[in-house]
């Protein structure tokens, strides 16, 4: 039952998948080991997606499949259900001015999958935002992301806010999306371009040590 | 304006594209300030007929797709050009009087026209954006629900017009209530057609569309003035025409949002496929008519959801290229030079594209960031094909950074003609050092011997 959810969301089975999680709530099975079920495919998923076996459609798929999964096993989770210890911190958003949300949420979804507590701050996010996430939460890792040229201004402007606020020195900031690349790192002052995904999961590794 | 001869319908396809550069590098019509205006038109427009038609013209040339860059080199904000079409015009004149581009670029959009149709698909500087904001940008959602593909395949027009306008415009909720203009066909019915238009939310709709339709009208008068001079006193042409889509963007883009169409293409891909089949005429119709308008040959269709990442190859063969071609098609069997900008990468796509089938010397290509040599193995002697210079480098790089990466590209990719330089995307933030650098160095450098 356990290899069978595995195998079913990895391959993009809805039904199967689906059902295979009635099937176990039904039978009384622990709704932690459902998830963890889950979480196992979802990793092979993010595997095909960095060897160019799976594209951003299947992605998106397999985040709706496991958004059914979590809202069927939820209300039989006890309250007491235990966190997993995560690695590190990292804040995202698109900066602001900018409303596209898919490069993002690919970084967040695959940070995640990597064991990293990702506080997303959304779309259009002002540089005080930025800055405020950061003071309250205590995150070293900074993702801005933005699709339009016009989030090479903002970019910019939330590196120097984050400057101005003194937290500059205690964080590593990486930029990406759409029209960005190592030039616009080196304009906002940022310390690292990413070109996908992957590639973000690699800095904030290397940037906590890992 | 393109104005169809009267044996149009029995000219060849090949006839009626002849017939439409003829119209457009002669001047379609526009009245020439001097002979010198006119001579500088007819060679740049020239020059974009040879290259189309995979020929060295005396010089390769560069369409730079500067935008927000306009207003701010102008001394406005980026609002201002949908707000204030008198500033707009002297930043676009301004623009192409300092910087002497090959080509104009000219786009307005009448700000007042967008708020009282209560425009909800986009959002814009001056709308609930800033008058500051350096770019436009679209809504990404489902204006159309994902059980109602029968609908839209059904009627697409009427689909369009009854869900999805009331949807994306706050005052045409009045089109709901639209009957089917099919009343019209019997005496006794025909008020069941009129009648509606006489009640309050139908009315009101409709003259929220005359009144749109008024300011456009108005705004775009101010077209007028920077066409006399930017065309006739200076005589640079436009280089696109009018628009085209995807069948596979418009429904992705604009119906079903990105998320809807990713999810349909698993859940229902029979309706998907069916869906877009049924808009390839709409999408032929939508380039046909730009060309019209503008007289320009050439119709651009830019790409969103078929770059490298956003499907499989398997999803890109069946659900983007085979109704992409039909549209290309259907373009050039009406004389029209289908050109496409595409967005992103589209390195493993360049096989399946150059090795369709679809005639040589007959498209026109714009590449944001595909590896260009490649383009140049699979496009060359095929197609004609352009772009690729970063828009980061004309904020972030040198004069001389630009000068050589646009050198670099015309000695390796542009030397047999076929060829363009080109940005990747709009440029909305750059230097005007920069912005000289980028259009100086095709004249400079560029000049087949």
């Amino acid at each position: 039952m356990a290899e069978e959810l595995v195998s079913t969301l990895a391959e993009l089975k809805e039904k199967e998948a689906l059902k295979n999680v009635e099937n176990r709530l039904n039978a009384g099975e622990d709704p932690l080991k459902i998830l963890e079920d889950a979480r196992r495919a979802m990793e092979i998923v993010g595997d095909r997606f960095a060897s160019g076996e799976y594209f951003i459609p299947d992605l998106v798929y397999s985040g709706e499949i496991l958004k059914e999964i979590t809202d069927m096993v939820k209300p039989k989770l006890a309250e007491t259900a235990t966190e997993t210890k995560r690695l590190a911190k990292v804040i995202m958003g698109t900066v602001i001015g900018d409303i596209h949300d898919i490069g993002k949420n690919l970084v967040v979804f695959f940070l995640d999958i990597n064991g990293f507590e990702v506080i997303d701050l959304g779309v259009d996010v002002s540089s005080e935002k930025f800055v405020d996430a950061v003071r309250e939460s205590g995150a070293h890792i900074v993702g801005l992301s933005g699709f339009l040229t016009l989030s090479f201004g903002g970019m910019k402007a939330t590196v120097e806010a984050l400057k101005e606020a003194g937290l500059r020195d205690s964080i590593k900031v990486m930029v990406g999306g759409g029209q960005i690349d190592e030039r616009i790192r080196g304009y906002a002052g940022a310390d690292a371009y990413g070109d996908n995904a992957i590639e973000a999961v690699s800095l904030a590794k290397q940037w906590i040590g890992g | 304006m393109f104005i169809y001869p009267e044996n149009w319908n029995s000219l060849s396809p090949d006839e009626k594209m002849g017939a439409r550069f003829e119209h457009w590098i002669s001047g379609g019509g526009t009245k020439f300030a001097t002979a010198e205006a006119e001579k500088t038109f007819r060679r740049h427009a020239q020059r974009i007929k040879d290259i189309v038609q995979l020929r060295k013209p005396d010089r390769v040339p560069c369409t730079p797709m500067a935008d927000a860059y306009i207003a701010e080199y102008g001394g406005i904000r980026y609002g201002d050009m949908f707000y204030d079409a008198e500033k707009a015009a002297q930043a676009i004149i301004k623009f192409h009087r300092d910087f002497q581009p090959d080509y104009n670029m000219v786009m307005l959009g009448p700000g007042k026209m967008y708020d009282r149709l209560g425009m909800k698909t986009y959002r814009w500087p001056g709308g609930d954006l800033p008058m500051d904001t350096k770019s436009y940008q679209m809504v990404d959602s489902d204006y159309m629900r994902e059980d109602e593909y029968d609908q839209l395949i059904a009627d697409p027009e009427g689909f369009f017009m009854r869900t999805y306008m009331p949807r994306a415009f706050t005052a045409l909720e009045g089109w709901r209530m639209l009957p089917t203009f099919f009343n019209a066909m019997e005496f006794p019915i025909v008020p069941m057609l009129t009648g509606v238009l006489a009640t309050p939310p139908v009315r009101e709709a409709f003259e929220a569309f005359l009144e749109a339709g008024q300011i456009a009208a108005e705004y775009m008068g101010t077209m007028a003035k920077i066409t006399e001079e930017v065309v006739g006193k200076m005589g640079m042409p436009a280089t696109m025409g009018g628009f085209w889509k995807v069948p596979y963007d418009i429904i992705g883009d604009t119906l079903r949002g990105t998320k809807g169409i990713m999810l349909d293409v698993y859940r229902q891909p029979d309706k998907v496929l069916a869906a877009c089949e049924r808009l390839v005429p709409i999408a032929i119709q939508m380039g046909i008519e730009g060309a019209n308008a503008s007289g320009v040959p050439i119709v651009i269709g830019v790409l969103h959801k078929g770059d490298d990442t956003f499907m499989s190859d398997a999803q890109f063969r069946k659900f983007y290229w085979p109704y992409f071609k039909q549209v290309m098609l259907g373009l050039m069997d009406e004389g029209i030079v289908p050109g496409a900008l595409v967005e992103g990468r589209y390195n493993t796509r360049l096989d399946i594209i150059a090795e369709s089938g679809l005639p040589a010397g007959k498209t026109f290509w714009q590449f944001d960031q595909t590896d260009m040599l490649a383009v140049k193995k699979k496009f060359g002697g095929w197609a004609c094909f352009g772009g690729n210079v970063p828009t980061s480098m004309l904020l972030a790089s040198t004069p001389q950074e630009i000068k050589d990466y646009c050198k670099n590209l015309i000695d390796s990719v542009g030397q047999d003609g076929g060829y363009f330089l080109a940005p990747g995307a709009d440029i909305d933030m750059a230097t005007p050092e920069n912005m000289h650098a980028f259009i100086d160095v095709a004249r400079e450098y560029g000049a087949y011997s």
